[in-house]
């Protein structure tokens, strides 16, 4: 699956979009198919999402889990501060 | 494009500016565009005969075009230098110290916004533009 | 330390008013993030993996007490209650909301404090000797030359859209303790015939392509050396190469152009750059200098300490340093423990440092590109006090140049540019040789971790590095031996192929083993590398 992401412009927060809007929380994030470039580039114009990009994740029962390394840590939080975390049930290395 | 922001003393000028090569071979020109990878010192000798310097900056992060001003400007050139393309109220400062003074930016430029951000610093700490009074020069009278 | 004028002054509280300007443009869509970025750059403002960072300046790691509280307040009002010191002496907080920074900066400006240019295509930080002022070996103390170049750089007009960044180091003793060699302009001030004038190295760094910097000038006075280094920059801002991010640096240039024409050039400018009186007059470095003169030392102490509390002997003889005044010594403050993150302080011990400055150190704090901080001057006397506060708020690890003194970057914790994570591979290395006592026959050894080829940890410079890569989505660690950021400065070599993050530190245990089997009286580990060469590591590592 495709999620779109990028971080509220504002706050610098993290966030996914989830069909009707914008989440912190990646196990809402939806999967946004072929329509994921026009989707970011008017939310992006309506300031609703900055620096907005696409990611290709697999979909699990506890939601969607990106393929990259980079994407999960980002998901996730600092794996070095658990009390900082979004989200620790994302497993960082693959199994 | 946008209008022309001028502080020139005379009317901006309305001059086509030819390119650096053409101008070496016309002895006519006047007005002249510098590229960001040409030397504004091929300009030197011909500096009299000129009214018109555009420099271009096709991409604002590329800053070659403000050493090129100050290059003309330290070599004596008194005519009008124009910064052209991607330029923002908040490099209008900047250029105008490097000796820029008229603007043609490819996006209109707020006026209010431009007048606030040429207000906004008090001092320089550094003497690019010959009249300027750098913060050492005040502090030291 | 320096103190702002009314001018300096000025110049923040504009700073600040500009950038809120900005960020309003920003947040109401007259600016595109396209257009923003450059701008929010120039004040510090990244957006990274988690959110925000803002990378305050230290200038040349220099601060009073009442500016590190500031910190621990910033830390504790904006962000996650925690700070991280870099390798270029600044502090940098990831968790930052945008709608918060102009309100940051002007905090920071009622301190004389700022984000001006710590990055973007610009003059950043002027980093120098953490030691500087204290240190036996100076010719002068650097900072005022830092200083000076400091408000030179802020904002120039001419060098706000470079190729890319740039880094300037003062130091002024033949010990290196900045890694001078690793900047684009390095500078250590000499003595001739009694003046003080300044040697200058260009085109040094690390990243892709690390280079040591040659000398391009022997001496430049001290009325001379705005111009001389504005001719610099002009050659590099005229000719660094803008076509490609990776070959943009002047390293690149000084390079590809040779020493010898990269200098012709410099001269050529400088001859007309001196004519047109961009030099302050010798009465600016003067009162600059008259910031930087040695508090009222007392004299007639003690020079000695009580050293029956096993630990607290420990401590001294790894973290406290000779000081040029007797009766009074150098301390290093760890931010190193072993369970840690590299260069993290939360807020309370931020603050707890900022009092122990106050009461004990003439009220003036060091950041280190080694990550720790500087106590620069403490009676030896107050050493046990300050050693119990330390050693309670968890700043007591004695392991100054040791194994677990590692220099780390955020890594892909923390960094969108990374693709490695850094931080756990140095926590791992450091409970792998948690003992004091293995540590301590280990003796010196500078080991640094960068989570991706930018090298913001310094890696190219360790006598271990360690570089992280991604190898198909996976990370994994390359070794390398051999590198040093001091006056001996060598680029690190890579042993070979790459390991996991269990492989790496197994990796490590092994270079030390083969060095602890093979050198001789006096080695450190480098010494023993340097003169037993690659092999004997790479068979024990890849047996």
């Amino acid at each position: 699956m495709i999620v779109a992401t990028g971080n509220d412009l504002g706050s610098g927060d993290v966030i996914w979009w989830t069909g009707s809007g914008w989440s912190r929380h990646i196990g809402e994030a939806v999967d946004v198919g072929t329509d994921g470039e026009a989707l970011i580039e008017r939310e992006a114009a309506a300031r609703r999402v900055n620096v907005a990009y696409l990611v290709e994740a697999d979909a699990t029962p506890d939601g969607p889990l990106p393929h990259h390394i980079k994407e999960r840590i980002r998901a996730s939080g600092p794996t070095v501060r658990a009390d900082l975390a979004v989200n620790t049930d994302i497993p960082i290395v693959k199994a | 494009m946008a209008d022309v922001i001028t502080f020139h003393d005379d009317v901006a000028s309305e001059e086509p500016a030819v390119s650096v090569d053409c101008f070496a071979g016309q002895t006519n020109a006047t007005a002249v565009r510098i590229e960001p990878g040409e030397d504004a010192r091929v300009l030197l000798p011909d500096l009299g005969r000129l009214s018109l310097v555009e420099v271009n900056f096709p991409a604002f992060g590329d800053g070659r075009g403000y050493s090129a001003a100050r290059i003309l400007r330290e070599a004596g050139y008194k005519g009008e230098l124009r910064a052209v393309g991607d330029v923002l109220a908040d490099h209008i400062p900047l250029m105008r110290r490097c000796g820029f003074d008229s603007f043609a930016p490819r996006a209109p430029v707020d006026p209010a916004v431009l007048e606030a951000t040429l207000a906004r610093y008090p001092e320089v700490y550094q003497k690019v533009a010959e009249s300027e009074r750098p913060i050492w020069s005040l502090r030291h009278g | 330390m320096y103190v702002y004028d009314k001018y300096d002054q000025a110049m923040v509280d504009a700073r600040v008013a500009d950038f809120r300007d900005q960020t309003r443009r920003r947040l109401s869509g007259e600016l595109t993030e396209e257009q923003f970025r450059p701008l929010r750059l120039m004040n510090g403002l990244y957006l990274q993996l988690h959110a925000y960072m803002l990378r305050v300046a230290i200038p040349y790691g220099t601060l009073s007490g009442r500016q590190m509280k500031m910190l621990a307040h910033i830390a504790r009002k904006y962000d996650k209650d925690y700070g991280h010191f870099t390798t270029r002496q600044n502090i940098q907080y990831n968790w930052i909301k945008l709608e918060d920074a102009p309100d940051i900066l002007a905090d920071l400006a009622s301190v004389e404090m700022h984000a001006i240019q710590t990055s973007g295509n610009c003059i950043r930080n002027i980093s120098s000797d953490q030691y500087a002022g204290v240190a036996a070996d100076e010719v002068a103390d650097p900072r005022p030359w830092a200083e000076l170049l400091r408000q030179w750089s802020s904002f120039h007009p001419e060098f706000s859209y470079l190729p890319r960044k740039f880094k300037i180091c003062v130091i002024a003793s033949a010990e290196d303790r900045a890694a001078m060699r690793l900047h684009d302009i390095g500078i250590e001030l000499v003595e001739r015939d009694g003046v003080i004038g300044a040697k200058v190295f260009a085109g040094g760094g690390m990243g892709r392509t690390p280079i040591v910097g040659p000398e391009i000038k022997d001496f430049v006075a001290e009325d001379e050396i705005i111009s001389y280094v504005e001719a610099c920059l002009r050659v590099y801002n005229r000719y660094g190469r803008r076509d490609n991010k990776y070959k943009a640096r002047i390293k690149i240039l000084v390079s590809e152009l040779g020493v010898e024409e990269y200098k012709r050039q410099v001269e050529e400018e400088w001859a007309h750059m001196k004519t047109l009186g961009i030099d302050p007059p010798t009465a600016e470095l003067d009162r600059i200098r008259a910031h930087f003169v040695d508090p009222a030392y007392e004299t007639g102490l003690s020079d000695a300490i009580d050293r029956s509390d096993p630990d607290f002997a420990l401590w001294v003889d790894s973290q406290v340093v000779a000081h040029k005044q007797p009766g009074y010594a150098i301390v290093n403050i760890s931010l190193k423990p072993l369970a840690g993150i590299p260069g993290d302080a939360s807020s309370a011990q931020i603050d707890l440092i900022a009092d122990i400055a106050e009461k004990y150190s003439f009220d003036e704090l060091r950041v280190t590109h080694a990550q720790n901080i500087v106590l620069a001057s403490v009676k030896k006397a107050d050493l046990y006090t300050i050693w119990q506060q330390l050693h309670d708020a968890g700043l007591g690890e004695a392991n100054l140049d040791l194994v677990t003194d590692i220099i780390a970057c955020p890594g892909l914790d923390y960094c969108s540019l990374a693709n490695a994570r850094s931080i756990p591979v140095a926590q791992k290395i450091a409970q792998r040789f948690a003992d004091p006592v293995k540590q301590r026959d280990i003796g010196e050894l500078k080991l640094k971790i960068s989570g991706c080829i930018n090298a913001c940890g310094h890696h190219h410079a360790g006598h271990i590095g360690i570089l992280g890569v991604d190898r198909k989505g996976t990370e994994n660690y390359q070794l390398l031996l051999g590198g040093s950021g001091a006056e001996d400065a060598s680029l690190g070599k890579i042993v070979g192929p790459g390991f996991d993050e269990d492989g790496i530190v197994d990796a490590v245990e092994k270079a030390t083993d083969v060095y602890l089997a093979q050198r001789q009286t006096g080695e450190r580990f480098l010494d023993t590398y340097r003169r037993i060469g690659m092999n004997p590591f790479k068979e024990a590592i890849y047996g």
